[in-house]
């Protein structure tokens, strides 16, 4: 059995559509569709969050509440959520919301196009924290860019908002047992497969469900996150039907004593807090990938399974000696995540094969451990080199070394000369400094926009100097604010 | 008398903090963006189609396939324009709409498709397939003064004094290059616009423009009907920052020509790629400086050349490469002078004006002299600006000959170094990097003097309309364009304060060439000053016409009429405002008028290089704090604290968010963005994702900022207030000075940092590495 719509709440309004085209998005369906147009367009590629809208779904017995961006979430992958746009956060009356009403007294505005985004951004924050510190601020908004204000007085803005009002008294606080029922009430275990003009979508009702699909049809486009699909419709307009929607699928995490083990539709969000607590040395790192939308939408399993070589997973998870378990069918066979990677645009991936879940080892006691990234802009930015270091170190003497960079090859690749070069040595910078030369075995960087390859080559050494250095317990990098 | 007496002021009135007009509208999500209005019936979309090649013969263009293409109506190309296909801004007739024969950038708009839906407009567009002989290209100034240096307009110099003695004489000198990126306006909403055909002639444009006169003009123009014929509407931009001053004459001239061809709306939005790979920048510039001064750091002599990457045609680089040398002074005097600009064609897209409009680009670089002169003295530069600082009664002349007679940059300066602390976390500073090895920290305080006024002198000028409506509310309407200045708002606070009524009763309405025609662009800081007399002189008529009735009506002296807070105390009879309006129109009282003000006492000979260009000076000082990792080269502004001069604000909150925004954009200009082209000539920075403007988190940790309240300007303004649009952007200089000091600090601050901008964190890294190389080879 198939349900031939997609369902979802949009605002207050239940929406069915048996006409899906695969490749909607949720910015034209608001804005050509519904006619909502406080969301606005600013980049159509998930960087500037002014289209940022909060989509709610249901997480187990909850239900969270996310910003996201409307202009590469597919309106497909919305089956079974809330969505909800800037129109719904006034009163009827129409009152402004404690978050407008903060942005308007403290001059969060200035030519306004951003601003239904911050509001949206800053709408999901104050949810889910009513009083949030100045990082946490920050932090929600490295997804949406203001060319105006300078960001200072919306950052006020952000902290005033409970002297407004009271988030336990919002809407979607106070109803949250009647819209987790609505939502419940969508969920009918079926799948959901709406063919059109435009192409088909499949929305399966589970994991074997996708397995099933996705061997009938392996020519499909396989899409959790959407933060790089996406972009394949937005700026290259390209036909991604049939598409295949999973990201409410294999959202589970399990913790063990020497492993974690992500689904691979686990997001970036959904996963930080297991890996603040487990592996702390990726915390930095995960706050700095994309900007809260991306975070909230994209996936450990899609920034691997797509193959970039400057996704910012791939290298500390092939330091920590990760392995993902790829699914055809019934089938499953477990792959090394160094050995997935082939070369540039090629994995080891088969036909109808997908990557159900990453296992990656904890870094154990008696390891050092470090990922750093180099970025033109600090945050929500793409990596111009990143590395990561794993070195175990008995009697003073290298016994261990598993090294791994992105953006310095076709593929996230391992430094074998530069580990060979550590390995049997001296834990000293005499070391470094002698295994520095093996770069130049082991990379041959590009020169593009993001930086030249002679800038990729001295930051990834300077990256293993770094590494020595904090090793030692000195803080050798720049950090804006102290982890609390 | 009564306890009518303690009536309370007005709300709304000038020199008070105002919300922005539309800030409710913002945060709702309903304040109406031209993408967001309700598209008339039948309304057609279009997109451009773009050149592939840098420069090129078109040698086949096979449009078949985009005809073909689902929903397209119709392609237009340069020979459906039914008049000229150009929109030149300056006349030169060098920018066509539709290339014909040759492409001379990448990104170059070739055609127009025409469809029902701007998904279909879009994707048709792509499928055009053109056939290009390659061309050789100049991409950038060096490359352009190797294929002969062409201008594309007429360069200018500026000259006082005898340079070549004093660079003779002076005791010490220093020569070379300064070079500067440019910049992405990155407005949030892109260029945009709306035709709405009419009868006979007419059209009506919406427009995202800050120019809506020469929307208007180019309309006319390619369409070859008469300005009456135009109408263009602009209520307000999502940005503007100078990127809409020209650049929105390409999209309005086509969806005008594609609604006078079918007889439908035509609404044409490109893509955020399309936007910045088609539309202008921000000027980079190559300053080549030869510089005399003393053992002092005084300078005696500047001799300077100000060439700059204009793009293929001449836009407005020539008021922009002026402006250049106009500020190439900063705020120092220059005791003998040459400046000349070098306006180079490139075969990239046409560059443009871009909030300081070439004024940031002379700014840069005699601060880079400056810098260098207080290395090589081994002095900190804060002691050289201020060695070099105009005098107040002498050592006054500017390049242009003109005399700075408002002088307050010693003042400003003064009380920033003191309310900064600078001295002594400077000597912090020192004392930090000489005990950290990788973490080094930098300081820097620095000037801005910003002349106001268009250097074009006809453009001072400006016009209003101002309707009383009698139940006694007041309809606004000037040549201003609301980008999110709060251009609107200062105006209806004018207004306020002149009839001493509440803001809300004036009605701020959008700015239309069919109520106030001839505009200047609402550029170069100028907005509030020009309109707001404009408005203000509207209002004073009727005021005057009020007075008189009232006088004559009730048997007073007209200095018996006064303008109360929301009424009006005629002798001793109070009225509130509705009633003596009433009373006004029944009297037949004219309650309408048009205002005009032209800004007084400024000429300027270009060919001479002489003249009183500016109206006055704004002023301003930052100092900036950062801390710099000399292994990667990323960093982190710490601490900025600024002190700003905007006379008597009119609006405080509105000047202070200008100078924070100002500030982060300037920062934004001077460190992470950067334009970056490929061995093609094609710019492959054209969206955030490559191209990275400050977000929150790269706002200082610490960031204070002052007006001086103190100041008020010596010149006849409204209010006595002074520009803040463009001023502020310059505060941001401080912050790749700092970073130069932490990266001078790896060889004890002995060689001259000499980092250009961007300063990206590959920069920053190169130059400390580069310093280290030139400090070991000593």
């Amino acid at each position: 059995m198939a349900r031939d719509t997609v369902r979802f709440y949009l605002n207050d309004a239940l929406v069915e559509r048996g006409d899906v085209r695969p490749d909607e998005t949720l910015l034209d369906f608001l804005r050509l569709e519904k006619m909502l147009r406080g969301t606005k367009e600013g980049c159509a590629e998930g960087d500037c969050g002014a289209c940022s809208v909060l989509v709610g779904r249901l997480d187990g017995e909850g239900l969270v509440y996310e910003a996201v961006n409307a202009c590469i979430r597919f309106v497909g992958s919305l089956d079974g959520t809330h969505v909800v746009t800037v129109e719904h956060l006034a009163g009827r009356d129409g009152a402004l919301h404690p978050v407008q009403q903060a942005m308007v007294d403290y001059h969060g505005s200035q030519c306004g196009f951003c601003t239904p985004g911050f509001v949206i951004s800053l709408y999901g924050l104050w949810l889910e924290n009513p009083n949030p510190s100045v990082p946490e601020v920050e932090r929600a908004l490295q997804g949406n860019l203001c060319r105006c204000t300078g960001y200072a007085p919306i950052v006020r803005a952000a902290q005033s908002i409970s002297s407004y009002g009271q988030a336990a008294e919002d809407a979607l606080n106070a109803e949250r047992e009647a819209i987790r029922a609505r939502l419940a009430g969508l969920r009918d275990g079926q799948r959901v497969e709406v063919r059109s003009a435009g192409g088909t979508v499949i929305v399966p009702a589970d994991v074997d469900d996708l397995a099933a699909v996705f061997t009938e049809h392996p020519e499909a486009t396989i899409i959790a996150g959407s933060t790089d699909v996406g972009l394949w419709v937005t700026k290259f307009m390209r036909d991604i039907s049939p598409v295949v929607f999973i990201g409410h699928l294999m959202r589970e995490i399990s913790v063990s004593g020497e492993a974690i083990t992500f689904g691979a539709g686990v997001s970036y969000t959904q996963a930080f807090g297991v890996i603040a607590e487990h592996i702390p040395q990726m915390r930095e790192l995960f706050e700095r990938i994309g900007g809260a939308q991306v975070r909230n939408m994209g996936t450990i399993g899609g920034n691997i399974a797509n193959g970039s070589p400057i996704g910012d997973t791939p290298p500390p998870l092939i330091a920590l000696g990760a392995s993902i378990t790829l699914r055809k069918g019934d089938a499953r066979r477990v792959v090394k995540l160094e050995d997935f990677f082939i070369e540039y645009g090629r994995q080891d991936r088969a036909e109808g094969e997908f990557v159900e879940a990453v296992t990656v080892p904890l870094p154990r006691a008696d390891e050092m451990f470090a990922t750093y990234k180099i970025s033109k802009r600090r945050e929500e930015d793409i990596t111009a080199t990143l590395g990561a270091f794993r070195v175990k170190v008995a009697d003073g003497v290298v016994a261990e070394a598993v090294i791994a960079y992105g953006g310095m090859a076709g593929t996230p690749k391992r430094a074998n000369a530069v580990e060979a070069a550590l390995v049997g040595k001296p834990w000293t910078m005499e070391t470094i400094a002698a295994a520095i030369p093996a770069f130049e075995t082991d990379y041959q960087p590009l020169t593009d926009w993001r930086a030249s390859a002679d800038y990729r080559m001295l930051a990834a050494r300077n990256l293993l100097r770094r590494f020595f250095i904090e090793s030692g317990g000195d803080v050798a990098r720049i950090v804006r604010h102290e982890v609390a | 008398m009564t306890a009518l007496d303690a009536r309370k002021p007005i709300r709304g009135g000038v020199h008070i903090s105002q919300r922005h007009d539309s800030a409710h509208k913002h945060v709702a999500g309903t304040a109406e963006y031209i993408d967001d209005m309700v598209e008339p019936t039948g309304t057609l979309h279009a997109y451009l189609g773009l050149s592939t090649s840098a420069h090129g013969e078109i040698v086949a263009i096979d449009l078949d396939a985009v005809r073909a293409a689902p929903g397209v109506v119709g392609v237009l190309t340069a020979g459906d324009v039914p008049g000229h296909n150009d929109v030149s801004p300056v006349g030169k007739h060098d920018e066509p709409i539709f290339a014909e024969g040759k492409v001379s950038f990448w990104g170059q708009p070739m055609f127009a498709v025409i469809a029902e839906t701007r998904d279909q407009a879009r994707r048709a567009a792509h499928r055009a397939k053109v056939e290009y002989r390659e061309l050789p290209f100049a991409g950038d100034v060096a490359a352009a003064r190797a294929a002969g240096g062409e201008l594309v307009t007429e360069n200018m110099t500026l000259k006082r004094g005898d340079v070549a003695a004093g660079l003779a004489s002076a005791p010490r000198r220093i020569a070379g290059t300064v070079t500067m990126g440019g910049q992405d306006h990155f407005y949030l909403e892109g260029q945009i616009a709306m035709a709405v055909p009419g009868e006979d002639d007419e059209v009506t444009l919406y427009s995202s423009t800050q120019h809506p006169s020469e929307i208007q003009h180019m309309v006319g123009h390619a369409l070859g009907v008469p300005s009456n014929a135009v109408n263009v509407i602009s209520r307000r931009m999502g940005g503007g920052f100078g990127g809409k001053e020209t650049q929105g004459n390409l999209f309005a001239v086509v969806a005008a020509i594609a609604a006078k061809k079918y007889g439908r709306a035509v609404k044409i939005r490109p893509d955020r790629d399309d936007d910045m790979t088609a539309t202008g920048k921000r000027h980079d510039f190559v300053v080549d400086y030869d510089v005399g001064y003393d053992d002092e750091g005084r300078i005696t002599a500047v001799d300077a050349v100000y060439a700059a990457r204009c793009g293929y045609a001449a836009d407005l680089s020539g008021a922009v490469t002026d402006r250049a040398l106009f500020h190439a002074d900063n705020a120092y005097f220059y005791p003998a002078v040459r400046l000349q600009s070098e306006p180079l064609r490139t075969n990239t897209v046409s560059n443009t004006a871009f909030r300081g409009f070439g004024g940031p680009q002379g700014m840069v670089a005699c601060e880079r002299w400056i810098e260098e002169i207080a290395y090589s003295l081994g002095k900190d530069p804060l002691d050289v600006r201020k060695a070099n600082f105009y005098g107040e009664g002498e050592r006054n002349v500017t390049p242009y000959h003109q005399t700075v007679t408002d002088n307050i940059i010693g003042r400003i300066v003064d009380e920033l170094e003191a309310s900064a602390d600078y001295r002594a976390r400077r000597a912090a500073i020192v004392e930090f990097n000489r005990t950290s090895p990788i973490l080094k920290r930098g300081i820097a305080l620095t000037p801005v003097k910003f002349g106001i006024s268009f250097t074009m002198t006809a453009f001072n000028q400006a016009g209003a309309l101002v309707h009383i409506y009698k139940d006694g509310s007041i309809h606004l309407n000037h040549g201003g364009t609301e980008m999110g200045q709060g251009l609107y708002v200062k105006v209806a606070q004018v207004l306020a304060d002149t009839f001493q009524v509440d803001l809300d009763k004036v009605k701020i309405t959008a700015t239309t060439t069919a109520k106030v025609p001839n505009t200047s662009a609402t550029a170069a800081s100028s907005g509030s000053d020009l309109n707001g007399m404009a408005a203000a002189n509207a209002a004073g008529q009727i005021k005057a016409r009020l007075v008189a009735f009232a006088a004559e009506k009730y048997g007073v002296a007209e200095d018996a009429v006064v303008f109360e807070p929301n009424c009006v105390l005629i002798g001793n009879q109070r009225f509130d405002w509705a009633d003596f309006i009433d009373q006004a129109y029944f009297g037949r009282v004219q309650l309408s008028a048009a205002g005009f003000y032209k800004t007084p006492d400024i000429h300027w000979d270009r060919a001479a290089g002489k003249g009183q260009p500016f109206f006055y000076f704004a002023y301003g000082a930052s100092c900036s704090e950062v801390i710099v990792d000399t292994l990667t080269g990323e960093y982190m502004v710490e601490r900025v604290d600024i002190l700003h001069d905007v006379g008597k604000s009119l609006n405080p909150a509105i000047d202070i968010g200008q100078i924070e925004g100002g500030f982060i954009q300037g920062m934004g200009w001077l460190t992470t963005e950067e334009l970056w082209w490929d061995a093609k000539g094609r710019l492959r920075t054209h969206a955030p994702s490559t191209y990275k403007i400050p977000l929150a988190s790269d706002v200082p940790k610490i960031f204070n900022i002052k007006l001086a309240e103190w100041s008020e300007n010596k010149a006849p303004t409204i209010g006595r207030s002074k520009a803040v649009g463009e001023p502020p952007f310059m505060l941001a200089m401080s912050v790749p000075e700092a970073l130069s000091m932490a990266a001078a600090s790896v060889v004890d601050y002995a060689i001259p940092p000499r980092m250009d901008t961007p300063a990206t964190p590959e920069r920053v890294l190169m130059t400390i590495e580069r310093l280290k190389r030139e400090a070991a080879a000593r």
